[in-house]
């Protein structure tokens, strides 16, 4: 991939020769291909899309060093969608209609995605969505660089179940379609792996909860019951600090009961002193921590770029880093941006991921990646603790819930459908 | 590829695991060095058998070493040395204990454990203090013998509980022990003593064992673990009482110390100020700024870093209140409808320029040493940070109260909300009174940043979290009544905390919203409703 080094050292020559047109812009001719980034840059959402807009203007201007796709400049267009969904919908549309933008990366939360799905295939243009989700879907003008619930959450649960000994369980979330289909799916996969009603707790609260006592003493009682209990979080960002704060005061250890996490990486740490919760655990399909020359390197491009090293990276910025390559590479292997063109070339397409793997575009829309439980340290950072001996196929339909067992998801001929019932064998088996 | 290297880990594994074995089984004979350089570049299954080889040579290093590692103190070097180092402070040879100056703190890498690893070295290091000279450490070591309730461990605790004579660790030695004996084939009579032993001691791991115990006792035992169940269950039942009584003081001095500034700006001068949160917010920033400083320039000062960030909260957000109400508050009285906007506005505007000034990540404000924690009263665990939360909002009331009814500012503010002609022809200048009282308001809300920053996320979005309840807290306990807030904080929070167990946090507040509505029904002017003339205007 890019020779993030070599284009650094360009850059600085271009800078210290004084003029700024000398860097290497020399290969770029013709009208630039527009990029639209639809990420909240201000409201509740901005706390974790702001990092995804700036790891997208690093992306593209290291592509711009590297001469551009297809000989042509990108140029980003970046639209705020202030945590706001229907506004999320009409901000696309204008991306799209009026900024004639050839692809968006962007959208954090599941209902942000729900709300601009329709944009998408009404005008047939490109999304690429960054963030670990709930799975159900599969949509042609979609891609999802995320981890779907078999390549974070069931390979979480069964580290617990097998490494652990965990007996009795704890499924805490916020009220809203991420937490509560994850749920659905670790409640069913449990009870099939032989766990008791009884032995189940599930919990939600409302976004943004600052009160956690009564939670964390309920939680505390439900696992001392003898049997060795985990608490599985899909608690969504804000309400983690209060809640991670509850538990060291009110003395939970991680030995005891640990708290494995799906929505806490290293961004939501670093606000944070980690101290209390070493021993906790997130599931991810990358930490910053991995040592591989690629992540290095990622790491000081970004640093170099934000201008910090106290800025640190996570799960998501990998994604849109691995989809924003394929993308490319689709592009180039296309050789138009046309939309069409482009969702017939990406399926298949590799590329590096930052782990020391490679990230394949399957047909379904979803990619391979690895799944890593890391273990909170003091620094906030994590140290995996256990990995997949392969890259973990995405898969979009779960089997753990009954109206999603059979269904597939193929965007190649001859099947060409989001969702196709293996068993009818008919297209539109189940809109979940 | 990961699979690539997979099998050369594997074999690596194998090789370090036998290495370390073997060293396990010649350690009594020799020198304990060898068994510790084994920590050194081990994958987390050699680093178990390690432990546990070192555990077992009752080397008189091993225990350093251990505790070393469990707290992450131990360090390894590239060329295979293992030293001990605390923070900062002296770099300390693992092997023999004494400060070396030979290594450089840049070539020393932290050895990692996970969880598995932390249990092993705690029941290892449970095992090796069990009879320490310390009363606190014995303790430590019984209550850790007692959760693991591992039979191997009886001998020891027979031998530790021959030679104890502090009735405290005695009673926890004596638990530990019943709790591993019913965990072996015995007697009659020894499991029913057991059990007695454990059903006094009343708490819920003791329900746990009991509860674990039931399905394998005797006709006649089964009667006496029942017993000892239910008497359990019924301490617990009114232990849950006194616990959700005070979470729900707690949160509804959360819910205080939020709303006791909108008391003032709403309740008392009758503006709907929706930039109240972002005073909140802007109250936690200054907490933050000051530790910051306090980190960079005197780290020693960081436990008094709220002392100093109290005042500075108060003055600052109170000048900024100031500010609003000159400049752009004092232009709209008599309309609500465009104050709303106006400050709603106003509360977007700060939002986003904090959001550009300090980022959109949430920042760290930390506790200091006298918050953190939690202490046990009668069963209930109660958390240091809550309970300063909870004696700082009655001392910010009482204060607020003191500076209404005792102080000239407080008599001028009641006397130009009462009749504002009446005071102005009396020679107050109602204007001036206008902008102190928005400023005292702004500054109570500055004040409920500084705590809140102790239990919540510092970012941006910290006050609209809060400014919805605290309108729902005003408006119930009576506009212009700060007796009324007070009351109707403690309500709220302890009929939440009474809710929540039964019905999930979620469905809690919505019960909760729709309790005001219908109490707002039949009492439009709240518990403590203003009487007299001032209302009716």
């Amino acid at each position: 991939m890019t020779d993030w080094t070599k284009y650094k050292g360009l850059a600085l020559a271009g800078v210290l020769g004084a003029s700024l047109l000398a860097a290497p812009v020399a290969a770029q001719e013709g009208e630039p291909i527009k990029v639209g980034i639809l990420h909240s840059l201000s409201g509740t959402m901005a706390i974790s899309e702001t990092t995804l807009k700036d790891v997208m203007e690093m992306l593209i201007e290291q592509q711009n060093e590297a001469g551009g796709v297809l000989g042509r400049p990108l140029e980003p267009v970046i639209v705020d969608i202030a945590s706001d969904w229907p506004l999320a919908a009409e901000l696309a549309r204008r991306l799209i209609e009026v900024d004639e933008v050839d692809v968006v990366f962007g959208c954090w939360t599941s209902v942000c995605r729900k709300s601009v799905l329709p944009v998408f295939e009404e005008l047939n243009s490109l999304l690429f969505y960054p963030v670990q989700y709930e799975g159900e879907e599969s949509q042609r003008n979609v891609f999802y660089t995320g981890a779907a619930p078999n390549q974070q959450a069931i390979p979480a649960v069964d580290y617990l179940m097998n490494e652990e000994g965990v007996e009795r369980w704890v499924l805490a979330g916020t009220d809203y379609v991420y937490p509560q289909t994850t749920n659905l799916i670790l409640e069913q996969y449990l009870k099939d792996a032989g766990v008791a009603d009884e032995d189940i707790m599930i919990n939600y609260t409302p976004f943004g909860h600052s009160d956690w006592q009564t939670i964390v003493s309920d939680i505390v009682a439900f696992g001392s019951e003898g049997k060795k209990t985990a608490v599985v979080s899909t608690i969504n960002g804000d309400a983690n600090v209060p809640f991670y704060r509850e538990l060291a005061n009110q003395g939970v250890d991680a030995a005891d009961i640990p708290v494995v996490a799906f929505s806490v990486g290293e961004e939501e740490l670093s606000g944070f002193d980690t101290t209390p919760l070493v021993g906790h655990l997130a599931a991810w399909n990358y930490f910053m921590s991995v040592d591989t020359p690629e992540n290095a390197e990622f790491i000081a491009a970004w640093q170099d770029y934000i201008g910090s090293t106290d800025r640190v990276t996570n799960d998501p910025m990998e994604a849109h880093y691995i989809g924003f390559n394929m993308w490319v590479a689709a592009v180039e292997a296309a050789g138009t941006t046309d939309a069409d063109a482009v969702i017939d070339s990406i399926v298949g397409i590799e590329v590096p991921n930052l782990t020391g793997g490679t990230a394949v575009m399957l047909p379904n829309h979803h990619i391979t990646k690895p799944v890593l439980i890391g273990e909170i340290q003091d620094d906030g950072q994590f140290f995996v603790v256990w990995e997949t001996d392969d890259l973990v196929a995405g898969d979009a339909w779960s089997d753990f819930l009954p109206g999603s067992r059979d269904l597939i998801a193929d965007w190649t001929d001859p099947i060409n459908c989001g969702n196709y019932n293996t068993v009818t064998e008919t297209c539109g088996g189940s809109d979940l | 590829m990961t699979c690539g290297v997979r099998p050369f880990r594997a074999v690596l594994a194998c090789l370090l695991l036998l290495v370390a074995l073997a060293f396990a089984s010649l350690a009594r004979a020799q020198d304990t060095s060898p068994l510790i350089s084994d920590f050194g570049g081990a994958n987390l299954r050699a680093l178990a058998a390690a432990v546990e080889a070192l555990a077992a040579s009752g080397d008189e290093r091993a225990l350093p070493v251990l505790q070393a590692l469990g707290d992450g103190n131990l360090y390894e070097t590239v060329d295979g040395g293992i030293y001990i180092r605390e923070g900062r402070g002296a770099i300390i040879d693992a092997a023999t204990g004494e400060t070396t100056t030979d290594v450089e703190p840049d070539d020393l890498r932290v050895i990692r454990i996970n969880n598995a690893l932390r249990r092993d070295i705690r029941a290892a290091i449970g095992g090796m203090t069990l009879l320490s000279e310390d009363d606190n450490t014995r303790l430590r070591a019984a209550r850790e013998m007692f959760s693991t309730a591992d039979p191997a461990n009886i001998e020891l605790l027979d031998e530790a509980l021959a030679q104890e004579d502090n009735a405290a660790v005695r009673r926890v030695m004596e638990q530990a022990r019943a709790a591993a004996i019913l965990r072996t084939d015995v007697s009659e009579e020894d499991f029913a003593a057991a059990v007695a032993v454990i059903a006094a001691r009343g708490d819920r791991q003791a329900l746990g064992i009991l509860n674990a115990n039931l399905a394998n006792a005797s006709e006649a035992e089964r009667v006496n673990i029942e017993a000892g169940i239910a008497r359990i269950n019924q301490a617990l039942a009114i232990q849950g009482v006194g616990q959700n009584v005070w979470y729900g003081i707690s949160l509804g001095s959360v819910l205080l110390l939020a709303a006791i500034g909108l008391a003032i700006t709403f309740g008392v001068m009758g503006v709907i100020n929706m930039a109240h949160g972002e005073m909140v917010m802007i109250g936690a920033y200054v907490t933050f700024v000051v530790q910051e400083i306090i980190r960079t320039t005197n780290p020693g000062l960081f436990d008094y870093s709220l002392a100093i960030a109290v005042p500075m909260a108060f003055l600052i957000t109170g000048l900024i209140g100031v500010a609003i109400e000159r400049g752009i508050i004092r232009w709209l009285y008599g309309r609500p409808l465009e104050t709303l906007l106006a400050t709603w506005g106003l509360s977007l505007i700060i939002q986003q320029g904090v959001r550009t000034i300090f980022g959109a990540t949430n920042r760290d404000v930390g506790n200091p040493s006298y918050m953190s924690g939690a202490f046990d009263f009668m069963g209930i665990a109660i958390t240091y940070n809550r309970l300063w939360i909870v004696v700082f909002s009655l001392v910010v009331f009482a204060l607020l109260l003191l500076v209404l009814n005792k102080t000239p500012l407080g008599l001028q503010m009641r006397a130009v909300t009462q009749n504002r002609r009446m005071a102005s022809s009396m020679g107050i200048r109602t204007p001036w009174v206008d902008a102190m009282t928005f400023g005292l308001g702004s500054g109570v809300a500055g004040l409920a940043g500084v705590a809140l920053s102790q239990i919540d996320n510092v970012s941006p979005n910290l006050g609209q979290g809060y400014i919805i309840d605290s309108f729902m807290v005003v408006v119930f306990g009576g506009v212009g009544n700060l007796w009324g807030t007070l009351v109707g904080a403690m309500t709220l929070g302890i009929a939440n905390k009474f809710l929540e167990p039964y019905a999930g946090a979620v469905l809690a507040k919505i019960i909760i919203l729709v309790l005001i509505i219908l109490f707002i029904q039949r009492r439009p002017r709240g518990l403590f409703a203003l009487k007299g003339r001032a209302v009716e205007q």
